[in-house]
């Protein structure tokens, strides 16, 4: 298992030089820089502001100055935010959008896999069309439609809970957008866990269970263990999204989470803002498929690591 | 029979389908005795399977019994799962066709066997784990200690038949169901698992109820026999006056089933077609980055074969032993070394675009009559599909009207080529199969198990037609099986397969007669039930 882990530790780092290069070379294809505004520079200012930032370099120099402070853990400077390093923006924003995005992934996990056992035990009866239709809505009702309605409900309507803003992360402020970014997860974990559990609950195995009279629940037991390895590969991806932020939620409920950089960062052309959230969200799906492919084979005795 | 442990009257079995209800058993009435081994024999659809299932309440979702199913004067029909499981497991104990399936691949083995001892005895842990040591001791599979903390996936084929033996008898059972336990197995283990459950239902004394197409198979274990077709009992009675003097027609049928007749020799003098010399298959199955841990597997090692004009080669041997591989390889369907000369041309410079025209004369038929015909298109199209590249000067008119002869002569009504391959059955899709093959002429043709997926009445008729047609058209056989039986009748050359290599070989009635080797005599004496002379049945079973 070790050598695997170290394998697997080892191969990401080509990846994540792949992703880095690539990333890199796409936005400075992309027109405009980070200094350009409605009124542009006088011409000597953006030299200088160049020249402090290195952009008057090479663009392999640059590349390869990059690369080297990356390697040392230093992002660099942010170009929009300008008194705040890209390490310092991750410092305050990451753990907001971690909290919320585990939350999510946990409420969704709990919820999302009883619902579809359900369903799959229920099948074509009243309880297995409600779920389903519950999560039809939930895949297709965007969030920032979700985002809005829960706000009027339960914030102005009712008035139960703020509407927006993150108050140092009070439990109250989190409530809606942990909702709001779970409830589609809901509906895929619960679909997904439905279909691997009826196809399971045909499996011969299964009928080899009831032909020794063991009850239900050791059935189910038997059932669950098989129809979670779909589950728990299609999680790895799903955990690397929601912990890396949400541009819609972040910005609908006001919450200094990393999400909001994707977009800002691609807007402004922050050149290290936009390599610096590429790294991270490349370092949370390489990290997630790992830990998948460890659950995977803990569950499966048929998968050999490897 | 007043003391029938179980009885079963007027038991219908239906299942709701999308053409309306469908009967798999129509009223049938079936008596067990207190440790009888009782056998129920049909073909496939004869709704045999289905009877059990449906007296062990595992009939699929869509389908629903009626009558009644008494054991020891309970009825069992319409108990809720809950109270049926004081009897299913514990009472009633099952095993399946499917021993690559049957287990929980996620599992330990010796949980598996523990769960129901723990379940309706109450063991402890310890306790249950003990037993489960024992019963595995009972049904010999080597090495039990180490066996309860395999995974499933870690046995053969055999092996999970055991283990499923074992859990069947944790709880002492009064009947053991075998539905078709060793159809999915090789013959020679085949008679392994039979022997042992004839054996322990002596030394337990409970019931077995087997379930089986196979008469030989049953004729060999039975004392009384069921014989089913199209839902209903057809005929019953003692096995020994049941096979000696069949009444039904059915029964006549289906004992008259195994294949006639030998394949005589081709004369010395007739002119070789396929000449080949020291064929290598090889898998390079190393593992690790740099292939640390070099392993190389020899599927077929080193194989000579001469087939002559008329002549029919017969490979016979386990599943494993490499004989559908030496097949592929000499028709260079995949990669080998060695020589392969085929009417005096060298085929192993050939690349694929140079064999294509050579392919005309080299068909196929595969065993698997439902994967290998596309299910999106016409049978005529199927069938006419070679005329495009090996006669491409054919209209579609004049493919169609040979399309339709090539079905005519395989038996099939040439009106039904406008079909789709799923209107027809295991049977007629193997007849389609050879049509395809036969329709460019072929000079030789591989026959990859034609007849294994099929029941006997099925397989007695294409054993027939392919004899036909190879004296029709001097056509030659490489006819690839393990079923001895229809080896016997297909081919006057046979060469015995093991490990790749080619272990006895000549002609077929020497062989049978007289084989020298132990494994040929093994492979043989698992097959011994296929041969109709009156059977020393029921050997290792004592007087009953």
């Amino acid at each position: 298992m070790l050598p695997f882990i170290l394998r697997r530790l080892l191969t990401a780092i080509p990846t994540l030089l792949v992703v880095v290069t690539l990333s890199f070379f796409l936005m400075r294809v992309a027109p405009g820089g980070p200094f350009d505004l409605e009124q542009p520079l006088e011409a000597k200012v953006m030299a200088n502001l160049r020249r402090i930032y290195q952009l008057d370099q090479p663009l392999y120099t640059q590349y390869l100055t990059y690369l080297g402070a990356l390697l040392r853990g230093d992002f660099g400077p942010s170009f929009y935010f300008r008194d705040f390093t890209i390490a310092e923006l991750f410092r305050q924003g990451l753990p907001v959008s971690m909290r919320l995005g585990a939350s999510a992934l946990l409420l969704a996990l709990a919820i999302g896999g009883p619902l579809g056992v359900l369903a799959a035990f229920r099948q074509n009866q009243g309880a297995d069309y409600a779920v389903m239709g519950f999560a039809t809505a939930g895949i297709t009702i965007p969030n920032f439609v979700v985002a809005p309605v829960l706000q009027i409900v339960f914030g102005l309507t009712l008035a139960w809970l703020p509407v927006a803003g993150w108050n140092d992360g009070a439990v109250r402020n989190t409530i809606l957008p942990i909702v709001t970014l779970a409830l589609p997860q809901i509906a895929v974990i619960a679909r997904m866990t439905r279909a691997s559990m009826i196809e399971t609950l045909r499996a011969n195995h299964i009928r080899t269970l009831r032909a020794q009279g063991l009850p239900a629940t050791t059935i189910a037991l038997h059932a669950l263990r098989g129809a979670a390895l779909p589950v728990v590969s299609y999680l790895g991806p799903a955990a690397a999204a929601l912990l890396t932020g949400s541009v819609v939620v972040e910005n609908i409920f006001a919450i200094p989470g990393i999400g909001r950089y994707f977009v800002e960062g691609a807007l402004n052309r922050d050149y290290t803002l936009v390599m610096g959230t590429v790294v991270v969200v490349a370092i949370f799906v390489l990290a997630f498929n790992l830990v998948v492919d460890l659950i995977y084979a803990l569950l499966d005795p048929r998968v050999r690591l490897g | 029979m007043a003391d029938a442990i179980l009885a079963v009257r007027d038991l219908r079995v239906r299942f709701r389908t999308n053409d309306g209800m469908v009967e798999a058993v129509s009223g049938i009435d079936l008596d067990i005795n207190p440790g009888e081994f009782v056998a129920i024999v049909g073909e496939s659809g004869s709704g045999k399977s289905q009877s059990v299932m449906a007296a062990m309440g595992l009939l699929a979702s869509n389908g629903e019994a009626t009558g009644s199913v008494r054991y020891r004067g309970t009825e069992l029909l319409g108990l809720k799962p809950a109270a049926l499981n004081a009897y299913r497991g514990r009472k009633l104990a099952m095993i399946f066709q499917e021993p690559m399936t049957s287990l929980d691949p996620l599992f330990r083995i010796g949980t598996q066997i523990a769960a129901p001892l723990r379940r309706h005895q109450g063991l402890s842990r310890q306790a249950a784990r003990a037993r489960a040591l024992e019963l595995l001791k009972l049904v010999q599979i080597p090495r039990p200690e180490a066996r309860l903390d395999a995974y499933p996936h870690e046995l053969s084929g055999g092996q999970r038949q055991r283990v499923m033996i074992a859990m069947a008898l944790a709880n002492d059972p009064d009947i053991l169901i075998a539905d078709e336990p060793t159809t999915a197995l090789d013959v020679t283990i085949e008679a392994d698992i039979l022997n042992l459950i004839a054996d322990l239902r002596q030394r337990l004394g409970m019931a077995v109820i087997l379930i089986s197409h196979d008469l030989g198979l049953v004729r060999r274990y039975a004392e009384r026999v069921y014989v089913m077709k199209d839902g209903e009992v057809v005929e019953s009675g003692p096995a020994e006056t049941l096979f000696a003097a069949p009444a039904h027609p059915y029964t006549q049928q289906l004992v008259a089933a195994e294949p006639e007749g030998r394949k005589p020799p081709v004369p010395p003098y007739a002119p070789v077609l396929l000449d080949a010399k020291n064929i290598r298959v090889s898998f390079d199955l190393s593992r690790g980055i740099f292939r640390r841990e070099h392993f190389v597997l020899h599927a077929v090692d080193g194989v000579d074969l001469t087939l002559r004009r008329g002549q029919t080669i017969g490979i016979v041997g386990e599943s494993g032993s490499g004989k559908s591989t030496l097949g592929r390889a000499l028709l260079k369907l995949m990669p080998s070394t060695g020589t392969i000369r085929f009417e005096d041309r060298a085929l192993e410079p050939l690349d694929r675009a140079a064999m294509r025209p050579l392919r005309r004369s080299l068909q196929a038929v595969f065993q698997d009559p439902y994967g290998s015909l596309s299910p999106r298109m016409t049978v005529g199209e199927i069938v006419g599909e070679g005329l495009l590249v090996h006669a491409p000067q054919l209209n579609r008119a004049e493919r169609d009207r040979r399309a339709a002869e090539a079905l005519a002569e395989v038996s099939l009504d040439p009106a039904l080529r406008n079909r789709y391959p799923h209107e027809f059955s295991g049977g007629q899709r193997q007849r389609i199969a050879i049509a395809r093959a036969m329709i460019l002429n072929p000079a030789l043709v591989v026959l990859d198990e034609p007849t294994s997926a099929l029941d006997r009445t099925v397989q007695k008729s294409i054993v027939a037609l392919l004899k036909d047609m190879q004296t029709r058209h001097a056509l030659s056989y490489l006819f690839i099986s393990h079923d001895l039986a229809v080896v016997r009748a297909m081919a006057d050359t046979l060469m015995v397969m093991k490990d790749g290599r080619v272990i006895e070989g000549g002609p077929t009635e020497a062989i049978f007669e007289a084989p020298r080797e132990a494994y040929t005599r093994r492979l043989l004496a698992a097959s011994i039930k296929e041969v109709r002379e009156p059977s020393p049945v029921r050997r290792g079973l004592g007087e009953v």
